[in-house]
């Protein structure tokens, strides 16, 4: 009923029409790349807001409520303050490195946005490798970071850079072990192919406590890899000051907060789209009559409706547990995450080749 | 070995329980989070805003509606002053009344700008003529404004307080 597929195709064969294929390639690329630094800007914009204002009533607070409606204004004027700012650069920092990371971190954030399926036919970059590529791309963000804390010539900044690092070579393991374990019960890497599969129910149902166990591992690792609470090591203000970002002002502070909160859409999108069926509707075993009213929900808006359920999760998450100092932080991953995947891994395997699954 | 790994799995199953309850807390507050914010949306409701009981703005010394109050002028409250934001000017008057010679307040001056409200003079006093009050706008143009009288021109003593 909602099928992209056909949309975007009459745009390609329009251009291709009107222009020579070289041209009409390059306006297509053109037209994505728009497309996705416009949703870019716009997830970050919402999402700051969102953070802030759930945050405050978690602490009995209001949060922004004075600038537009109940405050939904407040990210745009202060996003404007940011441009408006002066771009303070430290006199001895490495000037060449110290620009490239905050483009670094964007390119990594917006490059596993563009993998990510919104409905049928909405997605950007279609491998046969997706989940993989997105493991690999997702931790080039950590290179962004290291030069930030590098290049600044701050001792804040370089311990920051430094315990995420740490973090990142330590969690990337449970993303990957997490990730893996759904791979064998879908059988594929692509993402649009992983939907598919999900059509007669989603995986953290099929999947049974294995997928369950999976979900909330791959939650855990991955918050910590995106350097959020209650793992904000990198950022610690209560003992780094700023962290990685100490010596960054205007603009290039704005990319890299922007970037933390377009990861946290990420992580929660990719979850979405192996756990919980990404744009597919909700449908209860054969209740023909419930199902058809569930379909009738465009795909992009039950897309967006489980990505907010999950960082609505993070969020919560974040709000109440306390931060782990950073032995705390390993000797979860190493004694307690690591190992659980590990068995959750062979688990599902067993599952797998007795032929439960799906 | 076994009694090891029955050791580790209740470990993270007790983990997990500490985090659910932590999460209930916080859930609860989200959930009833219209009702139960506690911030004021201070200019917009300066009519009614509502100040906490133990909220420490200033110090006053109470008057009742003959215009007297209860400060016998023993300067208690200007010894436990750490910061010496109260000084009691007195004087030996004759009363009227018995016609005896008799210690008297004449000037309570209070220091708004070296009071840290710490409460210690309200302690202090015997007779209870003291206590925080809760206006909290103290801003002024000049700093000698922050230095006020407390007793009320033509104020006496309350009948029966010495006593
Ligand atoms: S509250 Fe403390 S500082 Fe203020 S006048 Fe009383 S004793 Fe002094
Ligand atoms: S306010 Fe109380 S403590 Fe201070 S001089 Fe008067 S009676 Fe004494």
């Amino acid at each position: 009923m909602y099928d992209f597929t056909t949309l975007v195709q009459s745009i390609g064969n329009f251009l291709h029409g009107q222009f020579s294929p070289g041209v009409a390639t390059a306006l297509e690329w053109t037209l994505v790349i728009l497309v996705y630094l416009a949703l870019y800007a716009i997830l970050g914009l919402v999402l700051v807001y969102v953070e802030r204002r759930v945050c405050a009533f978690f602490q009995l607070r209001l949060g922004p409520n004075r600038v537009g409606w109940a405050g939904t204004a407040q990210t745009v004027a202060d996003a404007l303050k940011l441009l408006l700012k002066e771009p303070v650069t430290v006199n001895k920092a490495d000037k060449l490195l110290y620009n490239l990371a905050p483009f670094i971190i964007t390119l990594a954030a917006l490059t596993v946005i563009s993998l990510v399926p919104f409905a049928k036919g909405l997605q950007a970059f279609d491998i046969n490798i997706g989940l993989l590529f997105i493991v690999a791309v997702s931790s080039l963000g950590v290179v962004g970071i290291l030069l930030a804390g590098w290049s600044s010539n701050n001792k804040y900044a370089l311990i920051g850079a430094m315990r995420s690092g740490a973090q990142i070579v330590s969690y990337e393991l449970s993303v990957g072990l997490s990730l893996l374990t759904m791979v064998l019960l879908t059988g594929t890497l692509q993402l649009s192919t992983i939907i598919e599969t999900q059509a007669n129910g989603w995986w953290i149902f099929k999947g049974h406590v294995p997928a369950i166990i999976a979900f909330f591992l791959y939650l855990t690792a991955s918050i910590a890899e995106i350097n959020r609470g209650p793992f904000d090591l990198p950022e610690a203000e209560s003992e780094l000051t700023a962290g990685f970002h100490t010596e960054y002002s205007g603009l290039k502070f704005a990319f890299f907060f922007l970037a933390e909160f377009v990861n946290m859409f990420t992580v929660a999108a990719i979850a979405t789209t192996v756990f919980l069926g990404g744009w597919m509707p909700f449908h209860l075993g054969d209740w023909a009559g419930f199902n058809a009213v569930m379909d009738f929900v465009p795909p992009i808006l039950w897309f967006f409706l489980k990505v907010s359920a999950v960082i609505f999760l993070m969020m919560w998450f974040k709000w109440t547990f306390p931060r782990l100092r950073i032995d705390q932080l390993l000797k979860l991953e190493w004694k307690y995450l690591m190992p659980l995947n590990l068995m959750n891994l062979v688990f599902t395997a067993i599952l797998v080749y007795l032929g439960w699954h799906g | 070995m076994f009694r090891a790994i029955y050791e580790y799995f209740k470990e993270i199953l007790l983990a997990i329980r500490g985090l659910i309850n932590g999460m209930r807390i916080t859930g609860k507050y989200i959930a009833h989070a219209r009702k139960e914010i506690i911030t004021q949306e201070y200019p917009d409701n300066r009519d009614t805003l509502q100040m906490f009981d133990r909220f420490r703005g200033e110090v006053v010394l109470l008057h009742n509606e003959n215009n007297e109050h209860r400060c016998t002028g023993c300067s208690a409250c200007e010894v436990a002053c750490p910061n010496g934001s109260i000084e009691i000017i007195w004087a030996r008057r004759e009363d009227p009344e018995t016609g005896k010679k008799k210690k008297q307040i004449e000037t309570f001056v209070y220091h708004l700008s070296m009071c840290t409200m710490c409460n210690l003079c309200i302690l202090a006093c015997p007779t209870d003529a003291i206590k925080m009050g809760h206006d909290f706008e103290h801003a002024v143009f000049d700093r000698s404004q922050l230095t006020k009288v407390l007793n009320r021109p033509g104020s006496k003593l309350e009948k029966g307080v010495e006593e």
